[in-house]
């Protein structure tokens, strides 16, 4: 099995041995396997990619096709442990609805995203004057699936707005882990995990 | 064991079978003496764990893999079900069963009464989907299977296939259901009325008396061709004929089929009637029209699956607008409320409610990789 990317390696680490799991944006089911194999794990999947799910389903994984803007309200209140978001939510509609949902559907959440205000970006912004195309962005502003660009003292704004709670967070620049310190100009990835007040 | 199976004359090609039943039927009556005509391919394992049921369509039969007695043409899922096929008769213990109503050997319209010695044309009782079921679940019980590893079908066979596992939960371990509706909307039911008054506007219907005479075929012909429409989608109807005429180069400016859709249809109604019974059309399509699954659970289709163990794997085309992918949805969501193991995808088909009869290797990809998860578990 290929190493999983680092925020998903991070996430995968922190769930409990044999717990029950929505993985929302499950993309081929990469973590959902790994949670299985490794952690004894019930994992459930939401994936939009019609390819993407077969591919899932193939590895004998449960993955719905479907919509974290539309179908999450299907879920009821903790059916699940908890519920991972990982590099979705700048793709969603509407984020602060989605993240919503998932601390209500998940007794725990995890949420994982590209960090819009890393000095790299904020660089080539700043010079460039043109939206920025990096490896961990790498599309043009007008065909990017990256819709809602958050930066991660956004985030926290949002938490704090949406009464909910960080009960750990992780960062990553160049797919290594780094400290919090300035973490918002500094961090490319971060990972949260959170749960409702 | 083996070769024990090998002498097992209940496993095998062209079975036929009459059990003492009864099938206590929804409408309230009894139904004895029960045919049940099958096939099996593949032999039965020594725990009996790889039996896997295949569930077919309203004018399908048990000749899913074998070739038609009647029309000499391969089975109809060949696609699915062979070797080196996601069901396949080197792994699988693979039984095909025709359904109660139908006319290929299992009890329907058309078979004797043996009380009366003549058809029972009208007298056959009307039938339901979890009837069939239940018939099925006869006809497992005849042959030693407890449980199945899976109950896979695509559309009528599909509501059999969820059937199934709301009728005998502890019974299937896995259900593929493939373009699928758990209950008939008032379009589907609309359609097939339309079928319906078709075969009995056909004087030779003669109220279903019609064995040992002319069979109304010209009915049934009719509501084959408005059906078969319904399995088809208009991009596909449009790019296989568009407004191309049929051998001549103008408008006949006659009623003659001048359109190639017009001989296609034709042709499809001509040669349906000769190989199926009006009557069974008749019971079959009631049955699909009283379908509704969640009926029985105060309309909540969740409460049909309440604290299943089967895992669930659903499948719908884009194309498909006779049971369209919101209607797997709806499956979906329940079996979600339920808190059942389920997968969902709805696959691009340029070919209608048929594409799952046709090639499509991301629905074998599906298929396969559902049933071998669920044979490590």
């Amino acid at each position: 099995m290929s190493a999983l990317r680092p925020d998903l390696a991070i996430i995968a680490r922190e769930v409990r041995e044999g717990a029950r799991v929505l993985d929302v944006g499950c993309g081929d089911g990469a973590l959902m396997a790994a949670l299985r194999d490794t952690k004894n794990v019930d994992a459930r999947g939401l994936e939009l990619n019609a390819h993407d799910v077969a591919t899932a389903v193939s590895r004998g994984l449960s993955v719905i096709q479907g919509d974290a803007d539309t179908d999450l309200a299907e879920y009821p209140d903790g059916s699940f442990d908890y519920a991972i978001l990982s590099q979705t939510l700048q793709t969603t509609k509407r984020p602060d609805l989605v993240l919503d949902h998932l601390v209500r559907i998940g007794r725990e959440a995890f949420v994982s995203f590209p960090n819009f205000a890393q000095w790299r970006i904020r660089f080539a912004h700043m010079f460039g004057g043109r939206m920025p195309v990096t490896k961990q962005l790498p599309h043009l502003w007008y065909d990017t699936p990256n819709i809602h660009h958050v930066t991660i003292d956004d985030f926290r704004s949002l938490l704090h707005d949406r009464n909910i709670e960080i009960e750990g967070q992780w960062f990553l620049s160049g797919n290594k882990p780094r400290g919090d310190r300035f973490a918002n100009l500094l961090a490319q990835h971060a990972v949260f995990k959170l749960r409702r007040k | 064991m083996a070769l024990l199976m090998q002498e097992d004359t209940r496993f095998g090609l062209d079975r036929k079978i009459r059990l003492l039943g009864p099938v206590r039927l929804d409408s309230g009556a009894e139904f004895v003496p029960v045919d049940i005509a099958y096939e099996t391919y593949g032999a039965l394992n020594a725990d009996k764990s790889n039996a896997i049921l295949i569930c077919h369509a309203l004018t399908g039969d048990q000749y899913v893999a074998s070739t038609h007695p009647m029309t000499g043409k391969d089975g109809w899922w060949t696609r699915m079900v062979g070797p080196g096929k996601p069901i396949d008769p080197a792994r699988h213990c693979i039984i095909s069963i025709n359904v109660m109503g139908s006319c290929m050997g299992s009890s329907g319209p058309a078979s004797i009464d043996p009380t009366t010695g003549a058809a029972y044309a009208m007298g056959f009782p009307v039938i339901t989907i979890p009837d069939m079921v239940r018939a099925q679940a006869l006809l497992l019980d005849h042959l030693g299977i407890e449980t199945l590893e899976a109950v896979v079908g695509g559309s009528m066979g599909g509501m059999q296939a969820l059937s199934w596992a709301a009728l005998y939960p502890e019974r299937v371990k896995s259900a593929v259901v493939i373009a699928s509706t758990a209950r008939h909307s008032a379009q589907n039911i609309a359609f097939h009325e339309v079928g319906r008054q078709a075969i009995m506007a056909d004087p030779r219907w003669n109220n279903g008396a019609y064995y040992g005479h002319e069979a109304p075929s010209s009915g049934l012909a009719v509501a084959r061709m408005a059906a078969h429409i319904t399995y088809l989608s208009e991009a596909g109807l449009t790019e296989k004929f568009g407004r191309r005429l049929q051998n001549r180069d103008a408008k006949s400016f006659g009623f003659d089929a001048d359109f190639q859709v017009e001989s296609y249809l034709r042709y499809q109604g001509l040669s349906f009637v000769d190989r199926f019974d009006a009557n069974s059309y008749l019971y079959i399509t009631r049955a699909m029209d009283y379908f509704d699954l969640a009926e029985p659970h105060d309309g909540v289709l969740a409460k049909a699956f309440a604290r299943t163990k089967t895992r669930f794997c659903l499948i719908s085309f884009d194309s498909d607008w006779l049971y369209p992918t919101a209607e797997s949805r709806r499956i979906v969501h329940a079996l979600n409320a339920a808190g059942a193991a389920v997968s969902f995808v709805e696959l691009s088909s340029p070919f209608g409610h048929d594409a799952f009869l046709l090639e499509a290797p991301e629905m074998n990809r599906i298929v396969d990789g559902f049933l071998r998860a669920g044979e490590q578990s």
